[in-house]
């Protein structure tokens, strides 16, 4: 009796291992998804830095004067300063006359329809539909490829509202007060080293501006696309919201898997008036390198809003999963009386990926409020670090920080580390800041194995519960995409 | 520019320094002088572009032309003048050093007792393995500038030794009394304690002066060796009033299975700094690092305590609390760094800041460096004025807003206090908290 059973229930198991080692085989087997390339003709610049690209730039996409001696102001600037060294990651030197700073198709549509084929069906393969019919959500895109927005969805809903959104360079030409007013108020390009070389050489990104009162009707979307070989991006985006508008604002970014190293810098801005709103989700799925850590994306990115007005909000999600080293502190100056600012952070590190990633909370205004909430995963020879600043000014009474870091190590080899600065300048506001570091419990494994639930799900099931908190700001299409990306990203790191 | 007026400020010292090496000493001490020289000359002096110093600006220590104590000084201090400091009624090994050098008629104790020996640098020999073997190896200086400094002195110090198994139960009192000397002096006072395998022993450090305005520098450094399931108990009184500046280096080094507790207290000078560099290098060692600063007007309070855990199973907690009243400034750098290997680490740290006024400042950066999985390690940091709550239940209570915000504070801080295991000290330091924060 007794071994009729056992017959059984081995035969089961058997059978539940065959197909559990047949999933892990395929998901080890797949590989980063959108690692092709694109052949299109494209007008690319010459290798190389100095005025004469930066003027080339300028030219090309026909700006006015004062964006272009802005551009070289901040490059005169960039050529003072030395590369920061003070992240915990480490890289071989970049050799800035290498990089190639201005790629772009040739053909430039003039409507939706003109868009070349090649492109449509390069960001249909990415899954971001340009095609405004086909489109189930009501989710505008800005599909920017290399280094120019090739089109931007549901212009004309949004324009009935006075929402612009639309490519930066567009804005320059048809908005240049409003660029001119904003541009650079919140990230000068003295800011840091890959902030004034963005500024010297940016060349598209996305502009946004809701006007007093308005609710965004629909998500705004802005799509990355790295094409090119041995060329950096080099984006702006630019989001302001007058007196009681509200955003919701999403990016995603991918590039081709190759074997060097490209550079991406960008410059994202907020900046949000009395009782604005604006919500910023990041997935970063830039490609991360080999598992031996060839190629990759250099992420290198600086992002701040400023909380101007009273009562308003910014909020920042971020889910790292791509770029072989992150390099990121999105940020909230919040100068508003009563203005709140969040930070969500997930970061995964797997294979040789390295991320240095945090935020900085500035409180300047009184009652004001902010909380991080940042999870990093570490796994094979990863390296994570959350590097976060809260400073509270001797004017912002009465305001409140809670931060959460936690850490999760998967494997022997990774790394996982904390550092956070906290300054503090009056009496009447309360800091607080709490971290962990752990790895996933043998007791949890055993637990989800016991009912019959493999290693890998098991794992993935832990991670995003220890994720939850962050994936519940995402918009639900991103929160699915996060979890998915999650479970591909730490595929093959159990051992 | 900043190296210049670097140069300018060190070549006052090197004079002092050139007169010492002439000095005969041990060759221990001799190679540790050598050594300290060379790394002053290199080093930079301490700046805010320092990731360790960046909120801590030394300018004032750099820029007064203190003048350094190479000889014991005349202070005509008697017993009776130390009884605040020390505590005559307890039958300790006392160890009273003025100005940087052993006054042995005011010490006790000195001949040790079956187990332990006790001696000054100045009168040592260098003749003895077990110190020889110890001193100057876990700093020689290379951490910054001032530790260099400090070595390139050697002049004078505790040396403490305890045998293996031995298990003294009288406190090792280690009193360091600066005197007014008429003008800006320093000393740079050089410890080493050893405890053989399975040894116990209770060390005090006390700092304090005769006149506390005066303006004057301690820069101090101690060594201490663990051997393995060693067991110390350290309690540091820093008390060297709001004239004074306090520069503090101390490494410990853990053996497998040894235990390291430490207390500092600090009661505000204009510049105190106080790094703890504790390395479990054996298996299974485990190190609590406590401290409470209460601050005032005009003074910088730093902590900096470094733990690294190079071993698997060890232990380590590092719970520091402040309060920061007037136009006073803490800073504190808590780091944990567990090496690859170090599996089961299990480390907790815990900033609390109780800010009484709108002018203090307080910066705290408590840092985990992880490069090990199967680990668990926590911290956390809190900053803010006595809860409006809890001032409320004692309102509630027929108590003024004052006496709820005085009792609250002093539980705050008497939390650590209460800790302590030895009496003398934990009742002494229970009043003076009490009367700090009792409210008029």
């Amino acid at each position: 009796m007794a071994s009729v059973d056992n017959t059984r229930e081995s035969g089961y198991t058997g059978s539940r291992i065959e197909q559990s080692n047949r999933e892990v085989a395929d998901l080890a087997n797949r590989e980063y998804k959108y690692g092709w390339v694109t052949e299109i003709d494209s007008d690319t610049l010459e290798r190389g830095l100095d005025e004469n690209v930066i003027r080339a730039i300028s030219a090309r996409k026909e700006e006015p004067d004062w964006l272009l001696e802005w551009r070289l102001k901040a490059f005169r600037h960039w050529r003072t300063m030395s590369e920061p060294t003070w992240a915990n990651v480490s890289y071989p030197p970049i050799d800035y006359q290498q990089q190639r700073y201005y790629s772009a198709p040739r053909k430039k549509p003039q409507t939706l329809g003109e868009v070349d084929a090649e492109l449509l069906e390069t960001f249909e393969k990415l899954g971001i539909p340009l095609e405004e019919q086909k489109r189930l959500t009501g989710v505008a895109v800005d599909a920017v490829f290399d280094s120019v927005s090739v089109a931007t969805t549901h212009q004309d809903i949004l324009s009935k509202r006075g929402i612009i959104f639309c490519a930066f360079s567009e804005a320059v030409k048809n908005h240049p007060d409003l660029v001119r007013e904003y541009l650079g108020s919140v990230v000068p390009y003295t800011d840091n080293f890959f902030a004034a070389l963005n500024s010297a050489v940016f060349s598209d990104g996305s502009f946004c501006y809701i006007p007093k009162g308005v609710k965004c009707p629909m998500d705004l979307s802005t799509y990355f696309r790295i094409n090119a070989a041995e060329t950096g991006q080099f984006e702006r985006t630019l989001i302001v919201a007058e007196e009681g508008a509200s955003v919701n604002y999403l990016e995603g970014c991918t590039a081709p898997m190759r074997d060097e190293n490209q550079l991406h810098a960008a410059i994202v801005e907020l900046v949000a008036m009395d009782d604005a709103s604006i919500n910023y989700s990041t997935v970063q799925n830039w490609y991360a390198g080999d598992e031996q850590g060839r190629g990759g994306i250099y992420n290198f990115v600086t992002k701040r809003g400023i909380c101007k007005g009273v009562n308003s909000r910014i909020s920042w999600t971020q889910v790292e999963t791509g770029s072989a080293i992150t390099w990121k502190y999105p940020g909230c100056i919040l100068q508003g009386d009563n203005s709140v600012g969040e930070f969500y952070s997930v970061a995964l590190s797997n294979n040789r990926q390295q991320a240095d990633t945090g935020t900085k909370m500035i409180h300047l205004g009184r009652n004001t409020r902010s909380t991080i909430i940042s999870k990093t995963i570490s796994a094979a020879e990863g390296n994570n670090s959350y590097r976060g600043l809260v400073q509270v000014m001797p004017k912002a009474t009465n305001s409140r920080n809670y931060t959460q870091c936690d850490s999760l190590l998967i494997g022997d080899r990774c790394g996982a580390h904390t550092f956070p600065y906290i300054e503090v300048r009056n009496q009447s506001s309360r800091v607080e800041h709490e971290a962990s570091t752990s790895k996933i419990s043998e007791d949890q494994l055993f637990y989800c194995k016991q009912r019959g639930i493999g290693t890998e799900d098991a794992i993935s099931m832990v991670v995003n519960g220890f994720c939850k908190e962050v994936f519940d700001h995402l918009p639900m299409e991103f929160a699915v995409e996060a979890t998915k990306l999650l479970s591909v990203s730490l595929e093959g790191s159990v051992g | 520019m900043a190296e210049v007026t670097n140069s300018a400020e060190k070549t006052r010292y090197l004079s002092e320094l050139a007169e010492v090496s002439e000095r005969s000493a041990p060759d221990a001490v001799r190679a540790v002088r050598a050594e300290g020289l060379r790394l002053f000359g290199e080093l930079e002096y301490p700046h805010r572009r320092m990731e360790a110093w960046r909120f801590t600006n030394v300018n004032p220590i750099v820029r007064t032309p203190f003048a350094t104590v190479t000889n014991p000084a005349q202070h005509g201090l008697e017993r009776p003048d130390l009884a605040r400091f020390t505590y005559p009624d307890q039958d300790w090994i006392e160890l009273v050093f003025v100005d940087g050098f052993l006054a042995p008629e005011l010490s006790r104790g000195l001949e040790g007792e079956p187990g332990v020996r006790v001696l000054n640098l100045a009168s040592w020999t260098g003749d003895d393995p077990a110190w020889v073997d110890h001193f100057g190896r876990r700093l020689n200086g290379s951490s910054s500038a001032f530790t260099a400094l400090n070595a390139a002195f050697s002049l004078d110090g505790a040396m403490v030794h305890v045998a293996r198994d031995a298990a003294p139960p009288r406190p090792i009192h280690l009193v360091y009394v600066t005197t007014t000397q008429g003008k800006a002096s320093a000393v740079h006072p050089r410890n080493l304690v050893v405890l053989e395998e399975n040894a116990r022993a209770t060390l005090v450090e006390t700092y304090v002066a005769t006149d506390p305005s005066e303006v004057r520098w301690t820069n101090a450094v101690t060594e201490a060796v663990l051997g393995e399931g060693a067991d110390l108990y350290r309690v540091k009184v820093l008390d060297d009033g709001p004239g004074s500046f306090h520069l503090a280096t101390t490494a410990v080094s853990q053996g497998r299975s040894s235990r390291f507790r430490s207390f500092v207290f600090a009661f505000g000078g204009r510049i105190d700094r106080d790094e703890l560099c504790v390395d479990l290098d054996g298996e299974g060692a485990e190190c609590a690092l406590n401290g409470l600063h209460l601050t005032d007007d005009g003074q910088l309070m730093d902590n900096a305590a470094t733990i690294a855990h190079k071993a698997p199973r060890c232990k380590s907690w590092i719970g520091y609390k402040g309060v920061l009243d007037g136009k006073s400034n803490s800073v504190f750098m808590g780091r944990i760094d567990v090496h690859r290997g170090a599996q089961q680490t299990d480390s907790r740290q815990l900033n609390q800041t109780l800010l009484l006024s709108d002018k203090a400042t307080v910066n705290t950066r408590p840092q985990l460096e992880i490069y090990a999985d199967d680990v668990k390690c926590t911290h956390g940091a809190t900053v803010g004025p006595p809860p409006e709550e809890e001032i409320f239940y004692f309102r509630t209570r027929g108590m003024s807003e004052a006496m709820g915000r005085g009792l609250l504070t002093y539980g705050f801080a008497d939390e650590v206090v209460s800790e302590l295991e030895i009496a003398p000290i934990r009742e002494r330091l229970d009043r003076h908290v009490f009367e700090k924060y009792r409210p008029e």
